[in-house]
């Protein structure tokens, strides 16, 4: 007996190959969109992969945090390509699900019936630059210890939960080794486990519902659409996509290291230069520039109240935008989209520039 | 008690119960979460060190309790003391000699040696400490002790 024949009689692999083999994905001009959420994926395996390796050396503490790094990257072998691989498939992975989620915007394919997956995903990308924020403080270096400051700063200056929201995740008045223990706590135990719950959800809503084509196509008559099978012609390309993925992140960590910086000093100043991630440079150069009183309030509030009222925006999109489920595209949601990305793009550059 | 009463009240208990169950679960965890107070050291002042090691145009930053202040010897030789964290964000700032001006480099906020912002981002001036010099040893101390 086979060994697929064993287990078929067990866990009804059949009915699982019918599934994979009945399953379509269209075919037209934006096919390609649809590897990114894949690419997406496939980065987070690689964090779950390198960071579960880091962690076997890692020591939180604001004594052995900074030490422990430069030993896993100065002394153990291939140290340097597990923390370069999990920085920089990181860094990918942000902008991979950017990427994901712009197009999905674009393509209109939050309308009805998919709305659930539009809100998992907005919670996974939130969840995905908490990753970041948490694991960028875990070297104990300079530049991480002042974004960690400004970044929980934010989450202080909040009406009404800040105090409680600031303590809970400096784990005290103060960015301290505690705040460290809990980040790490968070980034390796907490979020991974969220994250997984939620991507599980995800994956089923687009594995049931299947694959969204933007409206145009669905006006169209079913002989003039196209399909191919998911299995094998969309799983090898996707494969193969990752592949280069993969490829693309090995050139990047041996030609383009992260440096490890200096050791964070609470009582050093700020450095010139200071700056977080890319994916919060839009957020802090818009603090920079809005001035420190804004009508009656502070600066500091007005920005982020600005933000928590676009990102509600942005994740009610589906509600709000009506035309979408009778299949009409808006254009003010087209041009409030452009606007963004155009935003994001200029704050971005504009932030690195100065 | 008619049936459908008897189910409503049924219904009533096992909600509250419910509710009973996850707040006794939640409430335990959420006040875990916020770390205990730590009783501050009350600290009133510090010695820095001895005024003749102290550069004209320098700075340096110390802990003063649990929060940073920063130190500064101007040009002139006054000296000057002020809460080391950035009222906007809360990064510690830096003395600007050239310009003689407290720098926040996270955000380009500026204060000038009164403490007061003037520029950038900042909504509040900088706490003032009090300078003095005690037998050649700089002392500060906080303000609403003197």
């Amino acid at each position: 007996m086979s060994l697929y024949n064993w287990l078929n009689e067990r866990i009804a692999l059949e009915s699982m190959t019918k599934f994979a083999k009945k399953k379509q994905v269209p075919v037209f001009y934006g096919t390609v969109w649809y590897y990114l959420g894949g690419v997406s994926l496939f980065l987070f395996i690689i964090q779950v992969v390198t960071g579960i390796l880091l962690i076997l050396y890692y020591q939180p503490g604001a004594t052995t945090a900074f030490e422990s790094v430069k030993f896993i990257v100065s002394k153990v072998e291939f140290g340097w390509l597990m923390r370069e691989v999990h920085s920089w498939s990181a860094n990918l992975f942000i902008l991979f699900i950017f990427l994901h989620m712009f197009t999905v915007y674009f393509a209109k394919a939050y309308r009805k019936p998919r709305e659930l997956t539009w809100y998992s995903g907005i919670f996974l990308l939130a969840l995905a630059m908490f990753f970041g924020f948490s694991g960028y403080l875990l070297p104990w270096n300079e530049l991480a210890f002042f974004a960690t400051k400004v970044g929980s700063d934010i989450a202080g200056a909040i009406p009404v939960v800040g105090d409680f929201l600031l303590r809970l995740l400096r784990a005290g008045d103060e960015v301290s080794g505690a705040t460290l223990t809990r980040f790490y706590g968070i980034h390796v135990a907490i979020l991974p486990a969220v994250f997984t719950v939620l991507l599980g959800i995800h994956l089923a809503l687009v594995q049931s519902q299947g694959m969204s084509v933007p409206p145009e196509q669905e006006h169209l008559a079913e002989d003039k659409r196209k399909y191919m099978p998911f299995f094998p012609n969309f799983a090898l390309r996707d494969l193969l996509f990752w592949l280069i993925i993969l490829n693309v992140i090995a050139l990047l960590a041996v030609f383009f290291p992260w440096e490890l910086g200096t050791k964070a000093d609470p009582l050093a100043s700020a450095p010139a230069g200071i700056r977080p991630e890319w994916y919060f440079m839009f957020m802090f150069q818009t603090l920079k520039l809005i001035p420190a009183h804004v009508l009656f309030i502070e600066g500091e509030l007005f920005g982020i109240l600005m933000f928590a009222m676009g990102g509600i925006i942005w994740f009610l999109v589906p509600v709000l935008d009506k035309k979408a489920n009778q299949n009409i595209r808006s254009k003010l949601w087209k041009w409030i989209g452009i606007m963004l990305v155009i935003y994001i793009i200029v704050m971005t550059v504009w932030g690195y520039m100065v | 008690m008619s049936k459908q009463n008897r189910k409503k009240f049924l219904d009533i208990i096992l909600g509250a119960g419910a509710t009973a169950w996850f707040a006794s679960i939640l409430y335990p965890i959420s006040k875990y979460l916020i770390p205990p107070d730590i009783a501050d050291a009350n600290v009133t002042s510090i010695e820095v060190g001895p005024e003749i090691e102290f550069k004209r145009g320098s700075s340096k930053i110390v802990r003063f309790g649990r929060k940073p202040v920063i130190i500064i010897r101007r040009k002139n030789g006054d000296l000057k003391a002020f809460a080391a964290t950035c009222t906007h964000l809360d990064c510690n700032v830096q003395f600007k000699n050239e310009t003689e001006q407290i720098w926040c480099a996270c955000h380009n906020g500026f204060y000038d040696l009164e403490g007061k912002n003037i520029s950038g981002p900042p909504p509040r001036p900088l706490a003032k400490y009090i300078v003095r010099v005690a037998r050649g040893i700089i002392v500060i101390s906080s303000e609403d002790m003197a």
